[in-house]
């Protein structure tokens, strides 16, 4: 007790002076060929608000530098992008784990941009990749995600994980085409009990005492993954068309013989349009996943194939003020399979599962305080999860910011409801350079 | 239709003849001094708005600004101030028909994400400045009924009263026009109790590659004591941009025509 009051006190010191750094910097930081160095310091501490025996009674404390810098030459970019992050939490900050995001750095992007002929651009190297049109869902967007970081309530940006990939990008004049491919397969940075603690199918704790190890994916060439997207715009409205080949992004599939969770085969086919209807923005996205490896559904420790559907609509409720919905629903194909042949002491997850979001977006203050509501609500699972947050800008450099992060559910092994014990609130400094 | 052009053409040459525009050939003719000089143009813009207690906040971006024809036009503004809009680009397609919204886009690039962005209230702050979205891109002349109140012997005055006056913070706003350039050069906006609430002001203006352009603009929000100032500099036009500019490609890699 009393040695981590004293990490926390030299935690606190640490932070102090770096934000005083920080502080002292007053402009941004160029590199020796001209080009600006920007990016922040943000320390942020946070405090689980229900016991939870398995994991630390705080949720974050931690700080983090980040530098960022977009390089221009004649015939290409070069962007870098990585945080510096000292983490009370972690197990090892020494030990780097650039796949995990675990270690005293995390990069985030390093990648070089060049523009081979006029009708294609070729982007190669570490990247964020993001598509489809749901906010916080998605469904052909099979690039990684960090739900630890999200659940846990760091700033938006870090659910996205990296990607080690190429993306060639060629533009005709009738449709645009994106392909990526990734080497080797870039898992989410799933939950696993270690920082994020929940009850497996089998109503069981995991929790930073029995941390779940899945099987790796990492041979180079073999565990890859393919990603393409065909997008154009028909008059005012933005069509896509998705395909995937990899495997599940985590591990939801049982491995018997090696007796540990593992990432099966998928393939997902998928289409979305967005456009401007009814005074706001109208959306919807459909894919089907072919759970390769259990097609027929008849192998309990491998998921059904799926169809998942999702629909939107945001629109401006007043001056400053913004509203979105979204109805998104999973639907498990072979379901008579899949309850046949489920363990008997298994409980049995539902054929559909309903999902409706709310997100409201307040801004005050000339746009310098934003509070924002995220709600995810199963009617199907009856369990929720609440994400508020409030940022207020105290200049152009430094900013704070508060966040909540609540999940409710009737049962232990629902989607949220099995996280129900990690409840949390977490507040944020940052100096902005 | 090319007939309809010569003849109103025609009718504008024979005015100045004349000596006499009528009020909606001054608007509009305003409206292309304005927003429209050139086929495109760039620009560097800092913003600086400082409150009522003499705190200040700046905003520095380009601004890349296409006319795509019949009104419409594409902008691309790409941030470099503060430092948590870094690299962030709003992208807007303008529209001038009836009954059809501009589509607006923020790029944020840490998410790699083009974010929709609602069709919303144009006379909302922009970048949480004094200036409103609508002083940045145009007001439709078609919102309001024009009255010439005055002319006196360089400026033109006229008053405008909104036809949705509801949908609207201002009762009327009254601007005052130079002949020489046809810029407008001061909007005084009166709230619905008859208080000059905010007021716009050209406070600079010269001319580059023989377009009259307006180098520092002042906003004053007289409510909360408010005021912003923005100049502009390195301003180009006809620079000869390409509008697949104006596309998620170049949002994904930034154009050097955005970068400085």
């Amino acid at each position: 007790m009393r040695d981590r009051s004293m990490r926390g006190l030299r935690l606190a010191r640490a932070l102090a002076l770096a934000l005083v750094a920080a502080g002292s910097v007053a402009y941004a930081l160029e590199l020796p060929w001209g080009e600006e160095l920007h990016g922040f310091v943000e320390g942020r501490g946070g405090v689980r608000t229900r016991n939870d025996p398995g994991e630390s009674e705080r949720s974050l404390t931690e700080l983090r530098a980040q530098l960022d810098s977009l390089n221009h030459f004649e015939l290409f970019q070069l962007q870098f992008r990585g945080d510096l992050v000292y983490d009370e939490l972690a197990h090892d900050i020494g030990k780097v784990d650039l796949e995990r995001g675990q270690g005293f750095f995390d990069l985030r992007e390093l990648n070089v941009v060049f523009f081979p002929v006029d009708w294609a651009d070729v982007k190669v190297g570490r990247q964020i990749l993001t598509w489809g049109t749901g906010d916080l869902l998605f469904i052909n967007d099979l690039f990684p995600k960090d739900w630890n970081s999200f659940l846990l309530g760091r700033e938006e940006q870090y659910l996205k994980a990296p990607s080690d990939a190429i993306l060639a990008s060629f533009f005709p004049s009738f449709v645009n085409i994106d392909l990526v491919y990734v080497p080797r397969f870039d898992a989410d940075r799933y939950i696993d009990g270690e920082r994020v603690s929940f009850y497996d199918m089998n109503g069981r704790y995991v929790g930073d005492d029995s941390v779940m190890r899945a099987g790796r994916r990492d041979d180079w060439f073999k565990d890859d993954e393919i990603a393409a997207r065909l997008y154009r715009r028909f008059s005012e409205y933005e069509t896509a068309l998705y395909l995937y080949h990899g495997f599940w992004k985590s591990p939801v599939g049982y491995d018997v013989s090696d007796n540990r969770p593992y990432f099966p085969e998928l393939n997902v086919v998928g289409a979305s349009v967005k456009g401007a209807a009814a005074g706001g923005i109208v959306n919807f996205e459909t894919g089907y996943y072919d759970s390769a490896e259990d097609r027929g559904g008849r192998d309990p420790y491998i998921p059904n194939s799926e169809l998942r559907l999702l629909t939107g609509y945001q629109r401006e409720l007043a001056q400053e003020l913004t509203a979105g919905v979204q109805y998104y629903v999973e639907w498990m194909m072979d379901y008579n399979d899949y309850t046949a042949t489920l363990p008997p002491d298994s409980a049995a997850r539902d054929e559909l599962r309903h999902v409706v979001t709310l997100r409201l977006t307040q801004m005050l203050m000339s746009q310098n305080l934003i509070l924002d509501l995220f709600t995810f609500f199963s009617p199907s699972d009856r369990d929720a999860y609440i994400r508020p947050g409030a940022t207020y800008k105290i200049s152009d450099n430094w900013s704070t910011n508060l966040n909540g992060n609540f999940f409710f559910g009737e049962r232990d092994y629902t989607f949220f409801g099995r996280l129900r014990r990690n409840n949390s609130v977490n507040f944020s400094v940052r100096y902005n350079f | 239709m090319k007939k309809l052009t010569v003849l109103l053409v025609a009718a504008g040459f024979a005015g100045i003849l004349l000596g006499e525009l009528s009020v909606d050939e001054i608007v509009e003719r305003a409206n292309q001094a304005s927003y429209y000089a050139g086929d495109d143009g760039s620009a560097d813009v800092t913003m600086t708005i400082t409150d009522k207690g003499g705190s200040t906040r700046s905003r520095e971006f380009t601004v890349l600004r296409m006319n795509t024809g019949a009104g419409t036009q594409k902008f691309y503004v790409y941030f470099n101030k503060p430092a948590d809009l870094y690299k962030q680009v709003f992208l807007v397609w303008k529209e001038v028909a009836e009954g059809r919204d501009d589509s607006r886009w923020m790029w944020l690039p840490a998410l790699n994400l083009k974010r929709s962005i609602a069709p919303g209230d144009k006379r909302t702050s922009f970048v949480g400045s004094d200036f409103v979205y609508e002083d940045v891109s145009g007001r439709n002349l078609r919102e309001d009924i024009h009255e010439l109140v005055e002319t006196t012997a360089d400026q033109y005055v006229v008053k405008n009263t909104p036809v949705k006056p509801e949908a609207v913070e201002f009762a009327h706003y009254t601007i005052w026009i130079d002949k020489a350039t046809m810029l407008p050069r001061r909007a005084e906006y009166y709230d619905k109790t008859g208080k000059l609430s905010r007021t716009v002001e050209a406070t600079k203006v010269e001319t580059i590659q023989g377009f009259p352009t307006v180098v520092e603009s002042v906003a004053k929000d007289l409510n909360s004591g408010s005021t912003t100032v923005n100049t502009y500099a390195a301003i180009k036009y006809n620079i000869g941009l390409n509008e697949r500019i104006f596309t998620e490609r170049f949002l994904r890699r930034p154009p050097r025509e955005a970068i400085r």
